[in-house]
């Protein structure tokens, strides 16, 4: 089978919608020079960040093209963490991939477990659901201490060996921002390759038909049941993937991971930005992120903040910031077109 | 051998005999119409066959198999297709991954997670022809949902027909069009069918004229039973029929 890069390549990087490609050249030089730039402040945040791409394309594999809204994604966030931990302290494991591996592989089998459970319903009840499992194993994590740490979690004392090479003689905060970074930065693009062309495969179409309409593609020939859970899977090893990745910056993991706030947060950023877009929940995550510094770093009342500005998204731009930002340019386009013809 | 066999159907919804005790063979190029005044069943017979409800009782049997207990896609993937009275699209996709989701679907290509539909001919070849024929392909790009309910009917037969099914069963494709477009719908059906080689169908119709003037078998039913059951000649002579469809269908 002759495969033709080329168009392989166009898939992923639209070359003929010139605009889109320069945005993507252009953000992707910023990312590359940030370190070098901006102040470490600024890196780290972009660089948690970037932790929390997979993390979000992944719980919206199941929001926005499966249609099914999970309230416990901070399971596998968790569960991506304490992997990486446990086999960092308990078992000397220095090799980042290592830990990414059994990262994605506990996170899937967890998927799988979970998920098979929950596809059984949706709406609201595939909501308190996957919220519920999540609490149970909040509940684990807290009374099992001996072996997570009870609420005060675990900390991580060493670094991880990227791809085999070493860097204990750095300062954390530069090994952080100089070179994980870039690791990080490297992952989170890998990743976002393979969603987008999950998201435009075959199986993506599938996935789209299921979440518009499951009876007629019931009918259709499409096992429901399977594409819900291959989703779920797909989007747990995600999930678990950034949890792995994110627990090195944190360098500390916590059981309120699993709590349903914070799975609450993976759903705010995801609305924030708009599910129905690819790029929403990237987008939402990126403003939440910065501006949740920015507004924690102001007042002790973020939360409240947050939680009017999640109200009014809801209310005025259900389409998010994504959504927004189309019917605004749709507007504008609109008005021109009035002006030429008037 | 025949294509399908309904055997001693029953379908109660509390005291109503939706379907009682309907018992039917159908085989292979039959152009069945069933007919019958609202309410006589038709619907809740087409959603027994397809799966979409479950019976009470009997059984039913498509390709010399008891799919009596099969989920509905797994019907399907036998060669059973199937459209709805009230037109089943998927809202927010484009009529064109409309088409594409069930040709993905016949050509068991759903599982394919990391390759690019857009760069399988095969897949567009084939959501192309489909589209043209049912004179789609220039609204390809557009929503279902934005869609008028003529097209929406359509593009809802048309999602059925991409799985090139051995039986199709038709409910009401005409339902909400109006006279003189009914016509036409119906016969661009029958020749999109005939195009595609789909040579069995059962399709619910309430127009007398386009009945007569299409199939070679006709069911009537009337209360959940099957009344009549016969070529278009026999039924136009039986008089209890005349009766019953001219006083309650117009
Ligand atoms: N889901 C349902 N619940 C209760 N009664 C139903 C349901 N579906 C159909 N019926 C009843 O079953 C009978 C047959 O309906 P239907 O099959 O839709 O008739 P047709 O399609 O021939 O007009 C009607 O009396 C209808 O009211
Ligand atoms: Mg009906």
């Amino acid at each position: 089978m002759k495969i033709d890069i080329i168009k392989e390549v166009s898939t992923i990087i639209p070359f003929k919608n010139t605009r889109f490609t320069s945005i993507l050249i252009i953000l992707f030089i910023i990312a590359l020079i940030a370190p070098y730039v901006a102040p470490p402040f600024l890196t780290y945040i972009l660089l948690t960040f970037f932790c929390y791409v997979p993390i979000v394309i992944g719980f919206n594999l199941l929001l926005g093209y499966t249609g099914l809204l999970s309230f416990g994604h901070g399971l596998f966030v968790a569960i991506g963490m304490y992997t990486s931990v446990y086999l960092m302290r308990n078992y000397g494991v220095t090799s980042i991939e290592i830990m990414l591996i059994l990262a994605a592989t506990l996170s899937a089998l967890a998927g799988f477990g979970v998920g098979l459970l929950c596809i059984r319903y949706v709406r609201i009840f595939f909501a308190m659901l996957t919220l519920a499992f999540s609490m149970v194993f909040y509940s684990f994590l807290l009374k099992f201490y001996w072996l997570t740490g009870g609420d005060e979690g675990l900390g991580i004392y060493t670094r991880p060996a990227l791809l085999g090479m070493k860097f204990d003689t750095l300062y954390i905060m530069d090994f952080l921002t100089k070179v994980y970074y870039y690791y990080v930065l490297a992952i989170m693009v890998i990743l976002l390759i393979f969603m987008y062309r999950i998201t435009t495969s075959h199986f993506g179409i599938c996935l789209r038909a299921v979440k518009e309409n499951p009876r007629k593609a019931d009918e259709s020939g499409l096992n429901v049941k399977k594409y819900r859970l291959y989703a779920f899977v797909i989007s747990a090893i995600y999930t678990g993937i950034g949890g792995a990745l994110l627990v090195q910056v944190t360098r500390h993991v916590v059981p309120a991971i699993t709590y349903w706030t914070y799975s609450g947060e993976i759903v705010f950023m995801t609305l924030l930005g708009g599910f129905n877009y690819f790029t929403g929940p990237i987008i939402g995550a990126f403003v939440y992120i910065v501006l949740r510094d920015l507004i924690m770093s102001l007042t002790i009342y973020w939360r409240v903040i947050l939680g009017v500005a999640l109200l009014l998204i809801v209310i005025f731009v259900p389409g998010g910031l994504m959504g927004g930002a189309k019917s605004l340019s749709k507007l504008i386009i609109k008005k021109r077109e009035s002006y030429e013809f008037s | 051998m025949s294509l399908a066999e309904l055997q001693n159907v029953k379908k109660y919804f509390g005291d109503v005999h939706a379907v009682d005790d309907v018992s039917l063979k159908i085989n292979e190029n039959e152009q069945i119409s069933l007919i019958g005044p609202n309410g006589a069943g038709k619907t809740t017979l087409i959603n027994i066959f397809a799966g979409t409800i479950k019976l009470n009782s009997g059984k039913i049997i498509f390709m010399g198999k008891d799919i009596t207990h099969l989920p509905p896609y797994k019907r399907c993937e036998l060669g059973l297709a199937r459209s709805f009275q009230l037109p089943a699209i998927y809202p927010n996709l484009t009529v064109y991954d409309s088409v594409r989701a069930s040709i993905i679907s016949k050509l068991k290509k759903g599982k394919r997670f990391y390759s690019s539909v857009d760069l399988d001919d095969e897949v567009n070849k084939m959501t192309k022809e489909v589209l043209e024929l049912f004179e789609l392909y220039n609204k390809r790009d557009m929503l279902a949902i934005k869609l008028p309910h003529g097209d929406k009917k359509l593009l809802d037969v048309a999602c059925a027909f991409a799985l090139w099914p051995k039986l199709i069963l038709l409910d009401e494709p005409t339902s909400g069009v109006s006279t003189i477009e009914k016509r036409k719908v119906m016969e661009k059906i029958l020749s999109v069918s005939k195009e595609m080689g789909i040579k069995s169908f059962i399709i619910v119709e309430h127009d007398m004229d386009i009945v007569f003037s299409y199939s070679n078998r006709i069911i009537v039913m009337y209360e959940g039973k099957v009344l009549a059951d016969g070529k278009p000649e026999k039924i136009k002579e039986n008089a209890e029929v005349v009766r019953i469809l001219l006083g309650k269908v117009k």
